[in-house]
């Protein structure tokens, strides 16, 4: 493999440096974080740009707090960082794991929620479950700050709805309340997941009956989807829902309309859905 | 440009470029070779090397992260007398390498983990080292050396 191109780091100090940076240098530049996709892409000379904005150097955006209704992650926190976090593994634990399953130890020690969700591969695990979780990110660029949710983000493979000179500088994740349940789990045989499938359950009580249900499908197609009737087949009676399982992977499969590619065809992926769906039910309400 | 970090242990300034992976610097500047580059898509581990403790891919991390930190590499595990570190002994005694391209890596994420959790279960072991490729062994005395080292780790303490 080639070496980098040459290219020069900028070290902004606040965001609204960074974002005029960022405007600035125009196509010639990039907002680099971890690094850990977007200096590969590079490596294969698939990008090239001749600035990057370390956004590494903004103070603040390393955070991890957690508030009474949400929990708010700074957009430089890496992996590692989330799934090393007590109030993340004590209150958010679907989150934790996840983090601690992404790519591997070096990716994790290395790379950034925000620059995951920025790059858009569409075999990430974070985007999927964040869908599910009902995750707004923080969007701030020259002239103001915008909060956008996961849908109104990610819009296709490595495609996101910023603007040139806007970045993200943190994501919101709404409480998990006693009464509900998430899981995420995925498949994964090379170095990406074939498929990544997350589950939000709200139950009642006595955990017979879900009241209100969000599944989220990732890494089948270009980016992570959903689907409300998917949702509406996945909430009831738990005896009628399990019966209904099937049709819900089915719509949910539809929703996402699978690709066929190096992980699989798309027929695959639909039967992939239909099992992980299952699992992340009975995982969900274990 | 200048950049100044520690090194094993000590205090260093190399002349470097921005684009310059860390992998670069350390074999092409400082003739350190003992760090492997292989797959160069931070997929196989050969060139892990240990920043503030972390394992990191350095065919992938620029140098400039670097900058002010403590970055060790396969050749400062050893004491100055030659004595091998626990993880570096237990290899040899456990036969846990063959070509030993993937050992440095190995051994430092290794190191890495049982300074964070000296007594890691099987499952902890390979959940961690999942992400360091060896295409020799078939992983089974790797694994055992880790575990060796760990129990030698702690009967020292």
């Amino acid at each position: 493999m080639m070496p980098l191109r040459r290219f020069q780091i900028h070290q902004p100090k606040t965001v609204k440096e960074a974002a005029e940076m960022l405007s600035h240098y125009g196509e010639k530049g990039r907002l680099y974080a971890g690094g850990t996709e977007l200096l590969l892409a590079m490596k294969h000379d698939l990008l090239r740009y001749e600035h990057l904005v370390d956004v590494k150097t903004v103070p603040g955006l390393d955070e991890i707090e957690i508030g009474n209704a949400s929990l708010h992650i700074g957009t430089t926190v890496t992996h590692r960082a989330i799934e090393q976090s007590v109030p993340v593994r004590e209150k958010f634990p679907v989150l934790a794991e996840m983090a601690n399953h992404v790519a591997n130890v070096r990716v994790r020690s290395t790379g950034t929620l925000g620059g995951n969700l920025c790059f858009a591969e569409p075999h990430s695990d974070p985007a999927t479950l964040l869908l599910a979780l009902q995750a707004h990110v923080h969007v701030q660029g020259r002239s103001g700050e915008r909060t956008l949710g996961m849908e109104e983000l990610i819009v296709g493979a490595y495609e996101t709805t910023l603007a040139t000179d806007e970045l993200l500088i943190g994501i919101d994740i709404p409480r998990i309340a006693k009464s509900q349940r998430a899981a995420y789990l995925k498949f994964q045989t090379h170095e990406r997941p074939t498929l990544g499938l997350a589950l939000v359950l709200d139950v009642d009580g006595n955990g017979r009956s879900i009241t209100k249900a969000r599944a989220a499908v990732g890494s089948v197609s270009p980016k992570p989807c959903r689907s409300d009737q998917a949702d509406a087949l996945l909430a009831g009676p738990r005896d009628k829902v399990e019966k209904q399982l099937d049709d819900a992977a089915k719509v949910l499969a539809d929703a996402a309309d699978p690709v066929d590619d190096l992980e699989g065809s798309a027929e695959y992926k639909r039967h992939l859905i239909g099992v992980y769906l299952r699992r992340a039910f009975v995982k969900a309400l274990a | 440009m200048k950049l100044s970090f520690n090194l094993n242990g000590r205090p260093i300034e190399v002349e470097y470029e921005h684009q310059e992976t860390l992998a670069e610097v350390l074999r092409e500047r400082l003739n350190l070779t003992g760090t492997k580059i292989s797959c160069e898509v931070q997929v196989c581990g050969a060139c892990t090397v240990l920043i503030d403790g972390l394992p990191v891919s350095s065919c992938t991390l620029l140098a400039y992260e670097a900058r002010e930190r403590n970055v060790v590499t396969i050749e400062g595990l050893a004491k100055p007398d030659g004595a091998l570190h626990p993880v570096q002994q237990a290899f040899i005694d456990e036969f846990a390498f063959q070509c030993g391209f993937c050992t440095p890596g190995m051994i430092l994420a290794a190191k890495a983990l049982l300074d964070e959790n000296p007594k890691p279960s099987r499952e902890e072991i390979v959940h961690y080292m999942d992400g360091n490729i060896c295409r020799c062994t078939g992983y089974v005395p790797i694994v055992r050396a880790i575990q060796k080292a760990a129990q030698k780790l702690s009967n020292e303490k």
